[in-house]
């Protein structure tokens, strides 16, 4: 019952999501992005931000009424987690952003997506402000900024702070796994390709519990496609997890004005009662009331 | 994106003489990767008096102080030595706690001292001219008095909890810990700014670009991006780095950097703080690291210094501090340990230290 998003309405809609993904494809290929000042490489520099409700799932799904849900007496109702939220926690539809509609995994790993689905709020990492991982930092609801000088290019998000670099020379293996991984990066023509490997596993694809695991290898393409657009496009290789290589696809929105700037996001501060409170010298209560949430002071 | 918009204002007023306000030349590119790492003490070791360099003899000598310590902890060892005593050794250095701590494997604070302009320095401070931090306001004496009052050697008891004029325990939450400790911010203002160097992870990563500078330090992947030639965000936004804008005085980026938080990484500073950063391109490649802090809150005076970052050819790797932070738990639940067992020995004080 808890699952969503897989069924016919699933399909359609991936289907649907291709079709105008290809469409606005076609008008951007003919786009040629303005140079990057005394370079041939396009200008790829800005804030930009995915909109849209693909952080919540990245396949295609109706709205729910939680991040989290239960069993109810008529249907699924918000876990006690997210309850006292109300529709500030509920899930928003979206078409998501996965070609073809639906992730290839193996059996296994689908029904470990799913019992990280039902466990959301104990394990999502961005619940606990963990460094997102690639692909899942572009697309948070959290604008990036690409920082391209004419041989080094920096990402940074304002989750979380995170950041990373693409590395325009071969970096060779990642020395050790990371939470952000290592990034390889070469231009294609204008389209700015990184493939990222090296990545810890630990990391979510969503907020709907899909994971790949450490043997992830994850090939990123930026394109540009209008001054105020760029294409991502990311196609998940894992073995241990999927069954074949898929590929996720949404715009990225240039943020304009005085929002073309990263803000400061630094969580680490906002979840220090979740994780530490328990072991205060004097612990604050860290459950409501059974009376119920209008007879707290 | 502003100098684009600076050139088209400058061409419709062409007619009206503005090549000379026009945009400069463009200015060098400072991308690169440094490592900040210098035995240079921030403060100037008290019996140098008001000398700024040191001779190349003794630069040398310093150098091979720093080279035979490190050969010495380099060394195998003893592995017939004797336990360390009860209650510690009293080593408090490089956060050991009497009970032992970081030997040199975990450590790179560098093995030199920072040079400019070829001249070996005794103190990245260079005003006050003892090289000194001036004098604390008496707000800034009230700052560094709590702050020694909750601090003590660990003495492996809850000392804590019989002091009865403590606005609160040392150990009590989350939030009395270090902002290294909760992993917020790197220790020794290794981010900044102002960015001084510190025990490891001092490397910086600079990105370019025409409208902005992003300046990466190790220490918990703190990015500062410099938004230049613009304002400064409303005077209530605050920011653990501040709020960084940049400017270009010739071949120097300049650096402001406003809008604290009310406890930046600069110890002792507050909201007040400003910092004014400038780097410089040196021949050798080579950044000349220049600042100035003022925080009339806490210092009777403005205070600069300077160091050179050196370029290294390393990769800046992921730290991942929060992730793995453990020791948050464990901090908290010796400290209540400690508290149960001064609890059971009878030492709490039954008014005790609220909260």
């Amino acid at each position: 019952m808890v699952t969503l998003g897989r069924g016919r309405l699933g399909r359609r809609a991936g289907l649907l999501l291709a079709s105008l993904l290809i469409a606005v494809h076609a008008a951007a290929e003919d786009y040629r992005a303005p140079r990057l000042p005394g370079t041939a490489l396009p200008d790829l520099n800005g804030v930009w931000q995915a909109l849209g409700a693909a952080h919540y799932n990245l396949e295609p799904h109706s709205a729910s009424a939680s991040l989290q849900l239960r069993e109810g007496p008529h249907g699924p109702i918000p876990a006690i987690e997210t309850l006292h939220l109300g529709s500030v926690a509920a899930v928003p539809a979206s078409l998501g952003a996965v070609v073809g509609g639906e992730i290839p995994y193996l059996p296994a790993a689908r029904a470990r997506a799913q019992d990280n689905r039902r466990h959301w709020a104990a394990r999502d990492p961005e619940v606990k402000c963990y460094l997102p991982g690639v692909p899942r930092a572009t697309y948070m609801p959290y604008p990036l900024q690409i920082v391209q000088g004419k041989d080094a290019l920096m990402i940074a998000y304002e989750y979380a702070g995170a950041v990373r670099e693409v590395f325009l020379d071969d970096p060779g293996e990642a020395p050790v796994d990371s939470w952000m991984g290592w990034s390889a990066g070469r231009y294609e023509g204008d389209t700015l390709v990184v493939e990222v490997t090296g990545q810890n596993g630990e990391s979510w694809l969503d907020r709907a519990g899909n994971q790949a695991s450490a043997t992830l290898k994850v090939t990123e393409r930026y394109t540009p496609m209008s001054p105020w657009h760029l294409m991502y496009e990311a196609t998940l290789e894992d073995p241990a997890v999927f069954s074949r290589p898929w590929t996720i696809r949404m715009p990225l929105y240039r943020r304009i004005g005085d929002d073309a700037q990263l803000l400061e996001f630094k969580c680490v501060e906002f979840v220090e009662e979740l994780m530490y409170g328990q072991w205060r010298r004097e612990p604050l209560p860290r459950t409501l009331p059974a009376a119920g949430p209008e007879e707290t002071p | 994106m502003n100098s684009r918009i600076a050139m088209a204002a400058c061409l419709a007023l062409l007619a009206a003489g503005c090549q000379g306000s026009g945009p400069q030349a463009s200015p060098p590119d400072l991308s690169g990767t440094y490592d900040t790492a210098t035995i240079t003490p921030l403060q100037r070791p008290e019996i140098y008096g008001d000398k700024l360099t040191l001779s190349a003899q003794e630069a040398k000598a310093i150098a091979a102080e720093a080279a035979a310590r490190i050969a010495e902890n380099s060394a195998d060892s003893d592995p017939n030595r004797a336990a360390p005593p009860e209650g510690g050794d009293g080593n408090e250095a490089l956060g050991a706690g009497s009970v032992g701590g970081y030997n040199l494997f975990w450590i790179d604070p560098g093995e030199e001292a920072t040079d400019i302009d070829g001249e070996f320095r005794t103190s990245i401070i260079v005003s006050p001219a003892n090289g000194r931090r001036p004098q604390l306001t008496a707000a800034g004496r009230e700052w560094q008095a709590s702050r020694r009052a909750l601090y003590r050697p660990n003495t492996g008891k809850a000392w804590w909890v019989s002091e009865t004029d403590l606005p609160h325990g040392p150990y009590d939450g989350p939030e009395t810990l270090s902002l290294a400790e909760r992993c917020l911010l790197g220790f020794g203002s290794t981010a900044g700014p102002p960015m001084l160097p510190v025990l490891y992870n001092n490397h910086k990563r600079i990105v370019q670009t025409e409208d902005h500078v992003l300046i990466l330090a190790e220490m918990i992947h703190d990015a500062r991006v410099v938004r230049m030639n613009a304002e400064h965000r409303p005077a209530n936004m605050r920011f653990w780095l501040g709020d960084a804008v940049g400017r270009w005085e010739g071949d120097t980026l300049v650096v402001e950097t406003t809008n604290f938080s009310a406890r930046p990484a600069l110890r002792g500073a507050d909201e007040n703080l400003k910092v004014t950063e400038r780097f410089q391109r040196q021949p050798d490649g080579s950044l000349r690291y220049r600042f100035t802090v003022e925080d009339p809150t806490i210092w009777t005076q403005a205070w600069s210094g300077e160091y050179s970052w050196k370029p290294t050819t390393e990769k800046v790797f992921e730290y991942a501090c929060h992730e793995g932070n453990y020791s948050m738990e464990g901090i908290l639940k010796g400290a209540r340990q400690l508290e149960a067992d001064a609890d059971q020995a009878g030492e709490s004080n039954p008014g005790g230290a609220s909260e």
